[in-house]
Parts: structure tokens; C-alpha cells; sequence
């Protein structure tokens, strides 16, 4: 018969199909004495030390600093914790144990910080400046002659082409520089539904610009 | 010759996008597979294509990426 760690509330995983240190995660989670306590401490340890470290990468987007981003690291370190312990019995051993451990920790972080963008409400939300387009796609004021003209296409395509709420989201993302984590808070969505929301709304605008023969089917640099 | 490449960079879709919650979803055995060396791009295209355009899916994968080889090390 084959061996399996029955984990908190779970699906059992064949300890066969994982490996070693895998297995002693689980293994020793799944335990309820000292044991579990002092490997729930180790992995705080590490989930811990990415979460400083992420914080501290991305910071300078928050302008906050010191304790404040050290409290932002504790928070997602001590969430993602509460998660993995809640969610053990979902691990089916498809990566080691730690690379999915980790998941939760960096997915707290982006988390935290697209909360924590609002705390300086100076961003606009919704202030339309087409002025700020060509310097965000990287046109150059000397080749203004030749970006006029579907810049005003793209402006056309954005008023006639996007629904509302796409309009919305292209106005923050794009002109404004609202992140995608933060806009999805603001509008009480997620990053998932604001994504498709714009995959969408891309689709429509390249389609009218390749269509009024602004770009073609092979305009891309892209491989 | 006219450089548009940002912008058509930005529009451009790819209809293997998975989108983020599928391509979050599977991100640890994408990561577990990049680390190892293995072509995690044709075992998953759609991931790969979502990873390339979506920047907050981009920048996890990185940093998730970057904890496991610190931790290999």
C-alpha cells in the first residue's frame, strides 16, 4: 500500500511523489505537538525574509520606509502563514512544498502594497492628460509630425471603441500610472478581472488602429 | 522608420494568455520547473504568454523565481 501524509483537512499526498524535504514539511505540519510549532516558526523565518526583501524592492512605489515597511513585511509574512496552514490540504506535491509556501507570501506582498498606494490619495484616478501618451510609449518629440496623427487615433478609438469601465481602467493604468493591484482595490475588483478587463480593451484599440492602417498585423518588435 | 514598438508592444494580445488567476494558479510548478532548467514555456504556453505581458504577474514570477534560488543557494 502506499504511504500518505494525511495533512490538516486533506487531500492526502502520496509521500512517495514528493520529495524529501517536501515530505518532512508536511509531515511535521501535520502534527500537533512542538514539533509543528518550532517548523511553523521556521517557515515564518523564511517567509519572513522574502517578504522584507520584496517590500524593500518595492518600497519606493509606496514612499514609505523604516518600521512602516517592516510592519508591511510582518503582515504579508503572518498572513501568508494563516493561509498555508488553512490551505495545507491543497498541496498535491506539484512543486516542492516550499516554492508554493513561498507563492502565498509573495502574492500577500503585491497584495499589501496595491492596498497600501492609497494611503497618498494624490494619484488621480481619473484626470485624462493625453499630453503624458508619448512620453509612456516612448515617442520622440522630434517624430512629433508622425505620432500626431495616431496619437488623435488612439484617442478616437479610446472614446468610441471602450466601454465605460474600460475607458476607466485605460485612463489609470495608462495616463495616470495607477498599478494593476491598486486600481483592482480602488474599484473593489481583482487583479485578474481588471486584467481581462484591459486584454480586452487592448484588443479593440490595436484592432481600430491596425484597421485605419495606423499599425499593421506586424508592427511589433515582439518575438 | 517610425517607432511605435511600445505602443503596439502594449496593445498586442496573445490568445494563449491564461490570464492571472490561472497563470498564479500554477506559478509555483512554473517556477519549480524554470529553476530546474526545464522548458516550462511549452509545458505552458499560456502561462508563459500571461508572464510576458501582465507586469504584477511578471513581477511575481520574478521574485518567486528569485526566493527559491536564494534558497537553493
Amino acid at each position: 500500500m502506499m504511504a500518505v501524509n494525511h495533512v490538516v483537512e486533506g487531500i492526502p499526498v502520496a509521500a512517495s511523489q514528493l520529495d524529501p524535504e517536501s515530505a518532512e514539511w508536511l509531515r511535521v505540519l501535520g502534527r500537533g505537538d512542538q514539533e509543528r510549532e518550532a517548523a511553523l516558526a521556521r517557515l515564518h523565518e523564511m517567509l519572513l525574509r522574502i517578504a522584507q526583501r520584496e517590500v524593500q524592492r518595492r518600497g519606493p512605489r509606496l514612499r514609505i520606509s523604516g518600521p512602516e515597511l517592516e510592519d508591511l513585511a510582518y503582515q504579508a509574512a503572518a498572513d501568508a502563514l494563516m493561509a498555508i496552514t488553512a490551505k495545507l490540504g491543497q498541496f498535491r506535491g506539484e512543486s516542492r512544498f516550499t516554492t508554493w509556501a513561498y507563492r502565498f507570501v509573495i502574492l500577500e506582498v503585491s497584495h499589501k502594497v496595491g492596498r497600501h498606494f492609497w494611503r497618498f490619495p494624490d494619484v488621480p484616478l481619473d484626470a485624462e492628460d493625453w499630453d503624458r501618451l508619448p512620453d509612456r510609449f516612448g515617442f520622440e518629440p522630434a517624430q512629433e509630425s508622425e505620432w500626431r496623427d495616431l496619437l488623435a487615433a488612439l484617442r478616437r478609438a479610446v472614446d468610441t471603441e471602450l466601454s465605460p469601465r474600460q475607458r476607466e481602467a485605460f485612463v489609470a493604468l495608462v495616463m495616470n500610472g495607477v498599478p494593476l493591484d491598486a486600481l483592482a482595490v480602488r474599484l473593489g475588483s481583482n487583479r485578474n478581472a481588471i486584467y481581462k478587463m484591459m486584454f480586452d480593451a487592448r484588443r479593440k484599440l490595436r484592432a481600430s488602429l491596425v484597421a485605419n492602417g495606423y499599425l499593421t498585423h506586424h508592427t511589433s518588435g515582439r518575438p | 522608420m517610425n517607432d511605435w514598438t511600445e505602443l503596439d508592444r502594449f496593445l498586442r494580445t496573445d490568445p494563449r494568455d491564461v490570464g492571472c488567476a490561472e497563470a498564479m494558479g500554477v506559478l509555483h510548478v512554473y517556477v519549480d520547473l524554470v529553476a530546474t532548467g526545464a522548458p516550462a514555456d511549452q509545458r505552458y504556453p499560456g502561462v508563459a504568454a500571461h508572464l510576458r505581458a501582465c507586469g504584477p504577474c511578471g513581477e511575481d514570477f520574478e521574485a518567486l523565481l528569485e526566493a527559491v534560488r536564494d534558497a537553493a543557494d
